[in-house]
């Protein structure tokens, strides 16, 4: 009983707790504001990247392509896995604005746009058709001609506040693609004669994907155009299929199991013409298929983590300090505890439980003033901004809305869980030190 | 009294400390037998172990060599968790600088003894009674005005008094005190005197330490240390 008598004494009459509070307070707020934040780009960049390709690809980087693709999407639709399946051709193409002096190399991918929107997100990602996304190429001023679909950072420029001054309608404005389409063995189609195959498109929406990458450098064009442009032969190809597994199918699982029937598949066409083009189609889940963009977050996400493992151990040393100043400012009460009885293991609980009690007041401290630093951060970065000019991020340069503060409670877990650890950690020295003071060393500076 | 039992005995006490790159030997085969009721004192001048004896024979030091016992218990064979409970509930110390808990209130400090040897739910049980007893000997030390204060707030004397009511707080058989008069003027330091004999008149048996021959006239029987040995007793 008296040790928590005394833990709540040293909490509210000891002055140096309350710094120890403080630090710990700071600390936390710090963590739960950083992390709340890059876990919220991460993970938004993540579903962004899952909703821009679906569930699990199966494709090749190689431009060329593969052929029989249409058979292997009939397997899949009888293997009862997919709710969805896109193909696509991936390529890389000239844009040159028609009677303007703009030119300008983007990322090409033909889709069907119907297949696309079952798939992906492509009909949300879209502004004027975004109610009727399978007529996303037909220009709404001009239904009948070739339309094509921009990533929205190549044609409008975003305002500080990250939003983009969209027109009534699109801007008629034509442009014409120029690629060079290759054969199945993967050489230059028109060869001394057709080098270069072009094509007029007329601009008929935006996407916005929110992925700086897809929006700054990316034009959907119909898929079997993206074919004739970019590839010749008698077998149709595309690079890539988009697959959305159904309701209930695992990503996992289902990448596994659209694994096995590939293989199957390419087995079953080993004597087909360009066989060897499957060879070097993949199978993979969203995630793999994007770690190219993903991992370097992720990086940093791990590289903070373990800075905030040095705030941890910071933590730990501020605590340490703290303890051990208290218990040898408390020589003389641990003696007289002993005196009246308390056994050793009965004092290490004392100090450990006070350190408990400063981590877990200094932890909750920190996290509620984190919250309400995050439910404002918007507005006091809004404010910042309308009066001295600053941002975080240029939203004029960075591909990022609102900041995100939507705190993670397993995330909060963790981090108050880890302050309480390191407090008791840091105390846990000090605490055995003053189990292990023989209280004649302390009750009496003199022997006599 | 002769016929009293004899509850604390210590033969051939040794005890010898390091002080720096030296050993100093401090008691060298001290012997004592305090029977029930009795009051005695241990004198002895500045540095003759008068306060490591007294520790010893409380339990919160153990001898080199030697026995010291408790109603006929050797308190060397005993463990940890057994002198712990022995220093909570047989025994009672009083310091020269009364060492109270400035974090506690007067009464709280009284309590102290009784909260170490309960659990959260063993206080809730037995607050009441317990409480009861604070105040009471908080009332016989005449502290009763002063529960709610805190140390700090009261003069030496009234600490001294309020580490006496901690001592006697679980009813202890021995009371050992310290200098209890050392850091206390003379009118005061009689005042403490005073209610170590009005214990003593009731059954306490008391263990006193002094340097001062005056004060140690008030016990029944004087014991002197002197070079490490309990060397001549006095009635």
């Amino acid at each position: 009983m008296y040790k928590l008598t005394l833990i709540i004494r040293y909490l509210l009459k000891r002055r140096i707790t309350h710094f120890a509070i403080a630090a710990v307070a700071l600390c936390v707020f710090i963590v739960v504001v950083v992390m709340t934040v890059m876990a919220g780009l991460v993970g938004d960049f993540k579903q962004k990247n899952h909703d821009f390709v679906g569930d699990c690809v199966v494709g090749t980087d190689s431009l060329v392509g593969f052929p029989y693709y249409e058979q292997f999407m009939e397997r899949l639709e009888q293997s009862g896995l997919v709710a969805g399946m896109s193909p696509v051709v991936k390529n890389y193409a000239l844009l040159t604005v028609v009677d303007h002096d703009f030119k300008l190399g983007v990322e090409i991918l033909g889709i069907d746009p119907a297949l696309q929107c079952r798939t992906t997100n492509f009909g949300q990602t879209l502004h004027f058709r975004a109610a009727e996304p399978e007529r996303a190429f037909q220009p709404i001023y001009e239904p009948n001609a070739l339309g094509c679909v921009w990533g929205i950072d190549m044609i409008l420029p975003r305002n500080a506040q990250s939003q983009y001054s969209y027109g009534v309608r699109p801007p008629k404005l034509a442009v014409t693609l120029t690629c060079f389409p290759l054969n199945a063995k993967g050489a230059p189609a028109g060869a001394g004669s057709n080098l270069f195959r072009p094509q007029t498109f007329l601009y008929s929406d935006y996407s916005h994907t929110g992925i700086a990458r897809v929006d700054g450098n990316l034009v959907y064009i119909p898929l079997e155009q993206a074919q004739l442009l970019c590839m010749s032969g008698q077998q149709k190809r595309v690079t890539a299929i988009h697959i959305l597994f159904r309701p209930g199918v695992g990503i996992a699982e289902g990448t596994r199991q659209v694994a096995d029937l590939w293989a199957q598949f390419k087995k079953a066409q080993a004597d087909a013409p360009y066989s060897e083009l499957l060879d070097i189609v993949t199978v993979q889940d969203w995630k793999r298929y994007r770690r190219a963009f993903i991992a370097p977050m992720e990086k940093e996400q791990a590289l903070l983590s373990l800075m905030f493992v040095l705030v941890g151990l910071t933590t730990v040393f501020i605590v340490f300090v703290v303890f051990y100043m208290i218990v040898v400012n408390k020589r003389r009460d641990i003696g007289v505890l002993k005196s009246v009885g308390a056994s050793n293991v009965s004092v290490l609980l004392l100090f450990s439980g006070f350190a408990f009690s400063v981590g877990l007041i200094g932890s909750c401290v920190g996290t509620l003033a984190g919250w309400l630093f995050l439910a404002r951060i918007n507005r006091i970065e809004q404010w910042l901004y309308e009066h001295f000019g600053w941002q975080l991020w240029d939203r004029t340069i960075y591909a990022i809305g609102d900041i995100p503060s939507r705190i993670e409670p397993e995330v909060i877990a963790i981090i108050v869980g880890s302050a309480v650890a390191a407090c008791v950690i840091g105390a846990l020295i000090p605490s055995y030190l003053a189990a292990r003071l023989r209280p004649v060393e302390t009750l009496h500076a003199v022997r006599t | 009294m002769s016929q009293l039992p004899v509850i604390l005995k210590a033969e051939n006490v040794h005890k010898s400390y390091r002080m720096g790159a030296t050993r100093v030997h401090v008691l060298k085969g001290a012997d004592l037998a305090v029977r029930e009721g009795e009051f005695v004192a241990i004198i002895g001048a500045s540095g003759s172990g008068k306060s490591t004896f007294l520790h010893v024979l409380g339990g919160l030091d153990r001898p080199d060599k030697g026995v010291v016992s408790f109603n006929g218990r050797d308190l060397n064979r005993v463990g940890a968790r057994e002198l712990n409970r022995f220093r909570n509930e047989r025994v009672g110390f009083v310091f020269q600088f009364y060492h109270l808990l400035d974090e506690l209130s007067v009464l709280e400090n009284v309590l102290l003894p009784a909260m170490v040897s309960r659990s959260v739910l063993g206080w809730i049980t037995s607050r009441r009674a317990v409480r009861k007893r604070a105040e009471a000997l908080l009332d016989q030390l005449g502290l009763r005005e002063r529960a709610g204060h805190k140390p700090y707030q009261l003069s030496g004397g009234e600490r001294q008094r309020v580490a006496i009511g901690r001592a006697l707080m679980n009813e202890p058989k021995l009371l050992l005190a310290d200098e209890p008069t050392g850091n206390l003027d003379s009118a005061t330091g009689n005042g403490i005197l005073n209610v170590f004999e009005t214990l003593n008149r009731a059954g306490q048996t008391i263990v006193m330490v002094t340097h001062d021959e005056r004060i140690a006239r008030k016990a029944q029987r004087i014991v002197t240390l002197a070079d490490g040995r309990a060397r001549r007793l006095e009635a």
